[in-house]
Order: structure tokens, then sequence, then C-alpha cells
């Protein structure tokens, strides 16, 4: 099995009044992991289905290949779909589940059972081929699901959400598993989520999605560490949100003055110029902070306000002394060992490495 | 508990108590005013074994299968229809609104559109199509028609239930996996749907079994059912054994019906 690469060109979708795709362009390679994130309502669920033929685009147009597919309907679309609620078929066991795509190709009863037997080993369903999706767990749906959408033998598979009904921990194992299972089909996965952690745990490239257009397209790394903007920076992950004023430009590194923080140096990833009010975004596990006084370009003194333990890290919520609350993720390696454990209402020292924090918006001055 | 207990009672009062009625009745002696005599007697059931009660008895199963078969084939695409629909609560009120006129104002207004001065033969002389008329009433048709026409209704809200809480993904799974609208009609809503489709056959079937007054309006001397024989039995030819009789034997053979047909769906739906 080889999948295929997949082109979304100028693609507008609206439901009445409602602009539910605009402009929509992504390249995806062959047999790429790809991650459509977005919160709900922002179209990744509709440019799913308008790859899986299951919805038409009223404009724009569908590649795969190259080819345009657009005219071609769901039951002729080499693309597969796994349902956010598996849409098993109650009235089948998971073996004629499986085996639906296989009948409808009026394949040989010897060849229906080869081809289900190597699916259901592939998805560790052994011994479950009698029983009726009712009789299962969510995980086994889902498994059922996927060796279903595989049967048909699809270049592209199409994920809607599919561990978004499952308890966390199972969450976090069946997606290893698609991730194994992407590795051994080699297929192209295009994957729908609104849980930027699944996005960025299993993905080659991510789109982040806002209200029916595609904000950035990157690797997890690059979505994560450099956001284009403060939808993004806001919505992967944890972020802290600095308005500034550029008071000092050079080739690598911008000096800034902000409201709550004082002055600061940061890269500049972007082009500024001296006056110009940017929004910056420093992540909360890039700042160290500490008891005693920490050496660096931006060091800053401030008072614990909240502290919340999670057991693999401490969430910090410190106020400086200028009045911005900052957010600190301390990790703990060597929790008992590290200096004196830093608590509620202590006085700390806080510092970052001026590569850390991204310009996220530049307002010209 | 309480609730039980009453239809219990109701149900005991109401229709046991009379089916064992009709039962012992079949098994006893005529009067010539009608009545019986209380002594064990078979000529009730002598009297059905004629070529003339035979053939009203085969008459009233294919009127009864062909009604049936062609008020489902109605009714699927119309529940499937209402239960997509986002109008579904005023369409269902539609399917419903029959209901509110006389059952026997219904049959006799079809009269005054089939019959042979009727609006269509009206229409039909007025386009110059015929000369006098087309005979439409008065034969077994004319009864299937208005048997469909009836009982529409009764088949259509059962399959509305079934396909309304049917989740609309598995259509679209079906499509996704290969197959056309057609097949996917067949291969995943019907097996879906069983129970609703039982239920709405059981429905239609019963009562058209038990017609009466459809073949007595529109029906004819050719179109008479079993419901109409009972009836005569018991009126003009004052014989309430042979009615009884009769009553036992279509009950019977409908009860017999229904069991196998609820027996034979459940072994295919756990297949």
């Amino acid at each position: 099995m080889l999948g295929s690469s997949v082109e979304i060109r100028n693609v507008d979708k609206f439901f009445g009044d409602f602009q539910a795709l605009d402009k929509v362009n992504l390249q995806i390679k062959r047999g790429e992991f790809f991650s459509l994130l977005g919160p709900s309502g922002c179209g990744k669920t509709t440019l799913l289905r308008i790859i899986a033929g299951l919805e038409y685009p009223d404009s724009g147009d569908v590649l795969f290949d190259g080819i345009s597919v657009v005219s071609i309907p769901a039951n002729k679309r080499e693309a597969n779909t796994i349902f956010q609620n598996y849409a098993l078929f109650p009235h089948l066991t998971v073996f004629e589940n499986i085996a639906f795509s296989l009948r409808l190709k009026k394949m040989s009863e010897n060849e229906i059972r080869e081809k289900v037997e190597k699916l259901i080993n592939l998805v560790r369903l052994e011994g479950q081929e009698n029983k009726k999706p009712i009789q299962l767990s969510g995980g086994q749906r889902q498994r059922v699901a996927i060796a279903r959408a595989l049967a048909n033998e699809p270049k592209v598979l199409l994920l809607d959400e599919p561990v978004s009904a499952l308890d966390a921990k199972l969450r976090q194992e069946l997606l290893l598993e698609l991730d194994n299972l992407h590795d051994q089909v080699g297929i192209t996965f295009i994957y729908v989520t609104h849980d930027q952690a699944e996005a960025i745990s299993v993905s080659d490239h991510v789109a982040v999605m806002n209200n029916g257009r595609i904000v950035q397209i990157g690797t997890p790394y690059e979505i994560y560490e450099s956001p284009a903007d403060r939808f993004v920076a806001t919505f992967i992950g944890e972020t802290n949100l600095m308005k500034a004023e550029v008071v000092d430009v050079n080739d690598e590194f911008i000096r800034v003055i902000a409201k709550g923080l004082g002055e600061f140096s940061c890269y500049k990833d972007k082009e500024v110029s001296k006056g110009d009010k940017i929004l910056l975004t420093l992540r909360p596990e890039k700042i160290k902070i500490s008891t005693k006084p920490l050496e660096g370009i931006n060091s800053f003194h401030g008072v614990v306000e909240e502290e919340i333990y999670m057991g693999y890290q401490t969430k910090y919520f410190v106020r400086l002394d200028e009045g911005y609350i900052l957010k600190i993720y301390k990790q703990h390696v060597n929790y008992l060992l590290d200096e004196k454990i830093i608590h509620w209402k202590d006085e700390v020292f806080v510092t970052w490495n001026p590569n850390d924090s991204f310009i996220v918006e530049v307002e010209k001055g | 508990m309480k609730y039980i207990t009453a239809y219990t009672l109701w149900l005991v009062v109401f229709f046991v108590i009379p089916l064992i009625i009709i039962l012992s009745f079949s098994f006893l002696e005529k009067t010539p005013y009608g009545g019986v005599n209380f002594s064990f007697s078979l000529e009730g059931y002598k009297s059905l074994l004629t070529i003339g009660y035979l053939r009203i008895l085969w008459r009233t199963v294919w009127i009864s299968i062909i009604s049936t078969f062609i008020t489902i084939i109605f009714a699927l695409p119309t529940a499937y229809y209402i239960a997509k629909s986002k109008f579904k609560n005023f369409l269902l009120l539609l399917v419903v609104i029959p209901f509110w006129t006389n059952s026997l104002i219904r049959i006799y207004a079809w009269i005054f559109v089939l019959g042979n001065n009727g609006i269509i033969n009206q229409f039909l002389k007025l386009i110059g199509l015929v000369d006098s008329h087309i005979q439409f009433l008065y034969n077994p048709w004319a009864v299937i028609l208005v048997i469909v026409y009836t009982y529409l209704p009764y088949a259509i809200i059962p399959l509305y239930a079934a396909i309304e809480r049917l989740d609309n993904s598995i259509f679209e799974a079906a499509l996704d996996l290969g197959c056309s609208k057609r097949k996917a009609f067949f291969k995943v809503l019907i097996p879906n749907i069983k129970a609703g489709l039982v239920a709405s056959i059981i429905f239609v079937l019963i009562p058209a079994m038990g017609s009466y007054a459809i073949p007595d309006l529109v029906g004819g001397v050719n179109s008479k059912m079993i419901g109409n024989e009972i009836a005569r039995q018991l009126t003009t030819a004052k014989n309430w054994p042979a009615a009884s009789a009769i009553s036992s034997i279509l009950t019977l053979i409908t009860l017999l019906g229904v069991i196998i047909f609820v027996k034979s769906s459940k072994k295919e739906v756990l297949n």
C-alpha cells in the first residue's frame, strides 16, 4: 500500500451565510502524517469531509497525486474515513464490518478471509471476530473502524477526531498505535483534532486552522516554538503574551519596554524598527526560577502568587515587581536535591534567554 | 405494577374472554333465529369446508399480503424522507391528520373519487378519453387501493421511529466504503431497521386480514373477504356457530402467520 499526495487549492465552502472554509490551500506529501488542528467550528472537519467526498467545495479544487478528484463521489475516491463515532454497522459482526468493502468488490470467500484476518492481526483484535460492535469497548471499536477503512486499501486515510471519545490514558496508547500503524501501512494520514497535544505528538506537519482559514502550516516544532500569530501562540500549549514597545534595534536582538515588566532584550525574528508596538510570546517552561539572584540579560524579581503542583512539574504564577504576572513551569529533575523548594509567597528571581521569546504581531509605530 | 394489573384485567375482560366465547360458540349447535343451543356440534366447521369458503379465505390472504407489500413500498421512502427532514414534526402531523376523520367517511370518499360518476371518470369523459366510464370500483384492486390508503400511516410511524434513531454516519461510512446509494439502502438501512419493518408489516397485515368495511363498500361481490363472510353468517344467515368458526380460523391463521414471521425475522437478525 502506498499513499497519495493531497493538494487543496483555494477551497471555499459555505453553509448558508456561514463561511466554513475561506480560500484554503494545503499541500500534503505522499505518506505523510498530517494534522488539521483547530478549535471546534474552525472548518477542519468540513475540510476533511471535502477530501473524503462527503461534501463538495463551493469553489476550488482537491487533487490526489496531482489529479482533480472533486468530481469523483465518495464511494469511488481512494480515501477512507474513520468517523468520530466510528460509524460501525450495528447489524454486522467485527469480521463482516471489516469485510464490508471486500464483499462489495465481490472478492472470493478465501481472499476475504485472508485479508480480514491480516487486518485483525494488524489492529490486534484476535478473538473478537464474531462480536457485534455493541459488545466492544471504545478502543476496540476504534480499531475495527481502522481495519474496516484499511480493508478498502485507500491511498489516504482520513481520521476525524478518532480518539476524542476515549479516556485520557487510552487516548495516549491509541495515538501511539496509530503512529505505528502509519509507519507500517505507509499511506497518507490526515488527522483532524482540536487537541494540540495529540497533533504535535504524532504529526509530520500540522496545519492550524481558525475561522475557516489556515493560520499556520509547519512541523510540530515550528508551530510550537515559533507561532505565526497570537491565535496559534495561545492555542498551542500555554504561553505568556507580552505587549511591548521597541526602544532599540541591532542586527540580531532588540530592546523592548513592556508595561508591568520593564526593559528587556529579545530575539529579532521579525523585521521591526524603533517605536513599533509588538506582541511577544514566551513559553512558561523556558523561564528559570530561583530564590537566589540569577545571571542573565533578562532578569526580574517577583513574588509567587500561585503554585500548582503537577507531579512532574510545578506551575508558578509570579507577580513581578512592576505588576506583570508571569507563568512559569518548573520541571522536577531533581526535586529534593534542587535548591530550596519554592512555595507560595516566596520571593523569587526569574530569567530567560532572549532567544526564547518570539514576536507574533507587529504594529508599526 | 398497578398499571400492569389494570392492563391485564382489561385484556382478560375485553379480549381473552370474548375470544373464549367465540371459540366455544364455534363448537355449538345453531338455532334458526341466531344464538346457539348448548350442545356440542362440529356443524359450524363442516359448513366451511366448501370451495366457496376456501376461495374467500385464499382471496383474503392474497389481498392482505399484496396490500401490505404495497403499503411498505410507499411507507419506507416516506418514513425516510420525514426522518431526514427539517420539518419532521409538521410532516408527522400530516401523516396522522387522516385519523381525524371517521374511517367510513374516508372509504365513502373513495367511492366519490373512483365511482362510475366519480371525479376521475368525469375528468376522463371531459377530455374525451372514454365514452361512458371505466369501472374502477368493485374489484379486488379497489380493495387493495383503499387498504393501502387506510393503513399507510400505521406503516409509516414505526418505520419513521426506526430510521430516525439511526446514526446518519453509518450511511456515510457505507458510501465511503464503496456503496452506491442504492446498495447502502439495502445493505445498511434495511438490516438496521428490521424491528421497525416487522412492526409495520404486522400493523398492516393483521387489520388487512380482518377487513370488513373496505371490501363491503368498494369490493363488490367478487371481492368479499373473510370479514364480510363472518358478518353475513352472523346477520342474514343467522348461523352463529359458523360465524364463530370462521372467526376462530381467521384468528388462528393470523396468529400463526405473525409467529412464523417474527421468528424468522429474529433468526435473520441474529445471524
